[in-house]
């Protein structure tokens, strides 16, 4: 098959997989068997694009001409090959899990549930190929949209309310801030690509680089920089499965990895360096890495608690690529691989808790370590890679990130790197202790969850593990982001593979 | 039998409507009705190939030559507005089957399709003549019959909207009548290309300017432009679910076309622009109608009251666009004509199908509809995204013409208002679709339980309006080059 | 002045009329005398239009082979048909007005409005 056809099928295969699910939909068993088999596909699919990319491929394809000069286009690029990669393969392993889970809690509408998840993935590759802006606006707002049934799947007033608060916040942002700064852009530079390099560079006057500067990044309201981030734990009302892969992985991903887009191919890291009035960027993203460690030290919601440590962990990729650097873009784009990882396994452990126990706060998880040893642990490795110690995928990102600190000489973000990483220790290690260390409650009489809850969060424990011993695919691809950062050389191969 | 396609869209309507009273025969007279519609709708694709290919088409009405006899002619301009007219009356006839019985009763049906008819061919006529004073004869033609249509309504509301209407409707074409009057004073002409011509001669006498109010105040009344937009929403509320139906896809449409053919055909792109200075008062107007209407729309109780206050602030988008002056503007006007008419046609039609199966149409009355009717209220919903402006519909692609052209222009204050309003379209559709979807019903007033999906007779015209909102919203080829031919052209031959 | 006054008389009948008619449209509640200000602010026009065609010394426009000045006929033939309108919209707007007597029970738009509102 060619690279264009990849291209496509990785947008047709999960359409057509909503259709079948949809109409598989009163046979549980067989709409499950659908979802599995258009996941595997997919995440083969990409695999097999992926493997093109690495190769040096960069294929593009236009669905229809929308608009003049943005059309609907589609455009392969290091950078959002790792985003495919993550959010494809770990569909599968939530698919499995959610099976586990959404019949281990009886759930209501399953059909619906599957059929949002199965359109959310697909434009979620949308996002990660877009070819230019418009693109990306169009399917960012379809993720918008797709998720919020699952966010009010629970139908009560509660999850009414944070519908609304999730819908009003990410379209409002999105419609006022985003939109407007496409449409700036559009006018001023007359296209939308994404390029190597940037296209902003001396189309616009300072100040209007610094303000679209300022609307992207309050536009991307899926990058939950504070003060627009009360959608995420907003969001905690949704089915674990739901929080575990679109808030932990496909829908906040998707933002932090426009925002790394847009600084890339859009500014272009050389324009930014430049442009004054940017450094609130570095500040206002370790202002929220702080706040927000600080905010999940007192969650007691277990759920909570992760949404906070999702949201200073996010602005730790806006910050590194606020250093406007190529070591710390790399950082960047190796955190959001990391990041995924281990912030899914942390939500599933969360939900199988959830599963067994009924349990939701931090409070009542006195010795759960001792009842279930595989969630726990799984929930000690996801820890540790928040934290970023080795052997976890957290540490080689961190270092990245640090270093382009370091290179840049940042004072402020090499002090943020050091006070969270104390941080996520003082918010991690508790739950922990708690878990292995406390005696259980007399009357606990629970087990472990249901096996495909446990055997998908063994799986991305141990792909956290893996990705520290084998970095290779993600380093590979980051580095071709950071060459395309540097815009030297567009096109060509990317770095070599160490 | 091609070179009379001009006449033909309009007299076959004509005729149709005094055969539709000589044959009284319900069905018959759908059938008959249905015919003439589909037909005029044919001639108007016809026609429009015919522009692009060969040009503008001129005909003599019985041979009398301009500008002595009355002259049709047709543009882009206007094969375009064509299209859309007899598009959208053609998608509700199979809805009016259904519809119209079961709103009016067996009895009045015959009725209803004479005026019908006699309001489509007033329409059609306006939009194809070249004749000033021939406007005024179609004009009210068409006035008429919607103030009979609009009485027709079950409400007794339904008739003071109709007399309110009449009342204003009737100032508004007598103001463009003193203003063709006053035109005829200074020129001796009826003919829009010849007044064009010797306009050019008399355009620094106070009586054009003073014909020039007349005839854009007079249009403007027609077209519901804030604050002339009083008689509107009574009257798209408590009309039978058709009339709005059609009222709100066609009618204030037509005024457009008129206003635009006025000031940029007859008296000119420069006279209007530089003499008159009339973009600024149209911007005002036209940013007064987007805010202000829109806020009026969140706070109503009932949806086709919230969908008429609508209409007036798209009104204000279209003419945002005339007031830039320019082609981008201008394109981005056409382009919403017809994405608008699409839209709210789309809109109004299921509300037509909630009426026909609950008989109501206050929000309260409505909770919890979505779960019984849901076909019906998913098309609402996809409508709705459409009139927000959402990506991959058709009213994205408007807002994004429009919200260029301003910035093409440097209007910085107006692109971003667009926007914001854009927010108010979403908090009033989100209030229909949460109160219909998520929202448990109130018992008492309207027993929904009983209530089943509409029958697909209604149901497909809605749908067929649904995906056609969605595909000019991602193929945009055939609407957006249309308009911005016909925006080239206009400008291009105006003064 | 004189000649603006006098010279210009039939014009400022015209818009005397108009005003008048206007202001009866406005001002009044009920709804047939709204009528009839709306039928005399139609018939300003109706005067206007043959004040246009008139020409002075020129008489009734019939050609019998010599050569006469005749007024302009075109303005009272558009007037013609102006008339007709005007008088289908009088009587429709009576129409409705028979009807809403019937539905309401009053014609005064102030006890209008009321019932609306109340309902």
């Amino acid at each position: 098959m060619t690279a264009e056809t990849l291209l496509w099928l990785t947008l047709a295969v999960p359409a057509a997989g909503t259709l079948g699910i949809w109409a598989t939909g009163k046979v549980a068993n067989l709409r499950e068997g659908v979802t599995l088999v258009t996941a595997v596909a997919l995440c083969v699919l990409v695999a097999l694009l992926a493997e093109k990319v690495l190769g040096g491929a960069r294929p593009a394809l236009t669905l229809v001409k929308t608009l003049p000069d943005a059309p609907l286009h589609l455009a392969v690029e290091p950078l959002g090959m790792l985003f495919a990669l993550i959010a494809s393969f770990l569909w599968i392993i939530n698919s499995i899990y959610s099976i586990g889970y959404m019949r281990g809690n009886k759930e209501a509408h399953q059909t619906r549930f599957y059929v949002c998840f199965a359109i959310a993935i697909a434009s979620t590759m949308g996002i990660a190929f877009a070819g230019n802006l418009f693109t990306l606006f169009v399917f960012y707002e379809v993720l918008t949209l797709s998720t919020y049934p699952l966010v009010t799947h629970k139908g009560n007033n509660e999850a009414q309310r944070a519908g609304w608060i999730y819908l009003g916040i990410l379209l409002g942002t999105s419609i006022c801030l985003l939109l407007t700064a496409i449409i700036v852009t559009y006018v001023q530079v007359g296209t939308l690509d994404f390029r190597a390099g940037g296209i902003l560079a001396g189309k616009a006057p300072d100040w209007l680089g610094a303000l679209l500067l300022l609307l992207f990044m309050y536009g991307i309201g899926k990058a939950a920089l504070m003060p627009i981030h009360p959608w995420l734990p907003a969001a905690m009302v949704a089915p674990t499965p739901v929080s575990a892969l679109l808030h932990a992985v496909a829908v906040v991903k998707a933002g932090v990895f426009t925002v790394v887009k847009v600084i890339v191919y859009i500014f272009g890291v050389g324009y930014l360096a430049e442009l004054p009035w940017t450094e609130w960027l570095v500040y206002v993203a370790g202002g929220t890495v702080l706040l927000a460690s600080i905010v999940a030290l007192t969650a007691d919601n277990l759920k909570r608690r992760l949404a906070y440590s999702t949201i200073s962990q996010l602005s730790y990729v806006i910050m590194a690529a606020a250093l406007f650097t190529p070591v710390a873009i790399m950082g960047a784009v190796l955190h959001i691989a990391a990041h995924a990882f281990g912030k899914i396994t942390l939500f599933f452990a969360a939900g199988s808790i959830y599963t067994a126990a009924h349990k939701t706060e931090v409070s009542q998880l006195d010795g759960i370590g001792r009842l279930m040893p595989w969630t726990m642990g799984a929930f000690a490795i996801g820890a540790v890679s928040m934290i970023g110690l080795p052997p976890s995928a957290g540490f080689i990102s961190k270092w990245y990130i640090l270093m382009g600190a370091m290179e840049t000489e940042h004072v402020f973000a090499i002090v943020v790197l050091i006070v969270s990483t104390l941080l996520n220790a003082g918010y991690f290690l508790p739950v922990i202790y708690r878990a292995f260390f406390r005696a259980p409650p007399a009357d606990a009489r629970h087990g472990e969850a249901p096996l495909p809850i446990v055997i998908a969060l063994t799986v991305t424990a141990a792909g956290t593990i893996v990705l520290f011993f084998l970095p290779d695919l993600p380093l590979a691809l980051a580095e071709a982001v950071a060459q395309a950062a540097t815009g030297s050389s567009p096109g060509a191969a990317p770095g070599s593979v160490k | 039998m091609a070179e009379h396609f001009p006449v033909l869209i309009v007299l076959l309507p004509l005729i149709a409507a005094p055969l539709c009273v000589a044959l009284r025969h319900g069905g018959g007279t759908w059938l008959l009705a249905t015919l003439a519609t589909w037909g005029s709708f044919a001639i108007s694709i016809a026609l429009l190939a015919q522009v692009l290919e060969d040009g503008t088409i001129k005909y003599q009405l019985g041979n009398w030559v301009a500008p002595w006899g009355i002259e049709y002619v047709v543009d882009e301009l206007n094969a375009y507005i064509l299209l859309v007219v007899t598009a959208i009356a053609s998608v509700i006839m199979p809805f009016a089957a259904r519809s119209v019985p079961a709103e009016m009763g067996q009895r009045g049906v015959y009725l209803f399709y004479t005026m019908y008819l006699l309001c489509l061919s007033g329409l059609l006529g306006m939009t194809v003549t070249g004749d000033a004073f021939n406007v005024f004869v179609f004009l009210e033609i068409s006035s008429l019959s919607s103030y009979a249509l609009i009485s027709l309504g079950r409400n007794r509301k339904a008739l003071h909207a109709a007399y309110q209407y009449l009342v204003l409707g009737t100032i508004g074409a007598t103001f463009f009548l003193i203003g063709v009057g006053l035109l005829y004073l200074m020129t001796g002409t009826l003919n829009m290309a010849d007044l064009a011509a010797r306009i050019d001669k008399v355009e620094d006498s106070r009586i054009i300017y003073t014909a020039f109010g007349f005839i854009v105040l007079g249009i403007g009344l027609k077209l519901a432009v804030f604050p002339l937009h009083a008689w509107l929403p009574n009257a798209y509320t408590y009309a039978p679910s058709v009339v709005s139906i059609f009222l709100a896809g066609t009618a204030t449409k037509v005024s457009l076309y008129l206003l635009l053919r006025f000031i940029y055909s007859v008296f000119g792109h420069s006279f209007t622009f530089d003499k008159v200075v009339a973009g600024p008062l149209i911007l005002v107007l036209a940013v007064a109608a987007i805010v202000i209407c829109s806020l009026v729309a969140v706070w109503q109780r009932n949806i086709k009251r919230i969908l008429a206050f609508s209409s007036v602030a798209q009104i204000g988008y279209m003419l945002l666009g005339v007031s830039l002056g320019t082609v981008m503007g201008l394109q981005a006007t056409l382009l919403h004509i017809f994405n608008h008419a699409m839209m709210k046609a789309g809109l109004f039609l299921a509300c037509g199908c909630i009426l026909y199966r609950v008989g109501s149409m206050k929000l309260v009355d409505l909770q919890g509809v979505g779960r019984r009717m849901p076909w019906t209220m998913m098309a609402f919903t996809l409508c709705g995204l459409s009139l927000i402006g959402v990506p991959l519909t058709a009213g994205f692609i408007s807002k994004w013409y429009l919200v260029t052209a301003t910035l093409e222009r440097g209007w910085w204050a107006a692109a971003v208002l667009i926007v914001l309003a854009s927010l108010l379209a979403l908090v009033y559709v989100g209030k229909v679709v949460q109160a219909a979807f998520f929202k448990e019903p109130e018992t008492g007033v309207v027993n929904l339980a009983e209530v089943r999906e509409a029958p697909l007779s209604l149901l497909i015209p809605t749908w067929i309006l649904v995906f056609a909102n969605l595909y000019f919203g991602i193929e945009t080829d055939i609407s957006a080059d249309i308009a911005g031919q016909a925006a080239k052209q206009l400008i291009g031959a105006s003064r | 002045m004189v000649d603006l006054i006098l010279g210009l008389y039939n014009y400022w009948i015209v818009i005397a009329l108009m005003m008048a008619g206007l202001y009866i449209v406005i001002s009044r509640q009920n709804l047939i005398k709204k009528l009839i200000g709306l039928n005399i602010f139609q018939t300003s026009v109706f005067v206007l239009y043959i004040s246009i065609g008139k020409v002075f010394g020129g008489t009734a426009p019939i050609l019998d082979g010599t050569d006469r000045i005749y007024s302009n006929p075109l303005p009272h033939v558009l007037i013609l048909t102006a008339i007709v309108v005007g008088v289908a919209t009088a009587a429709l707007g009576l129409a409705l007005v028979v009807r809403i007597k019937e539905e309401y029970g009053t014609i005064e738009e102030d006890d209008i409005n009321q019932m609306d509102d109340e309902s």
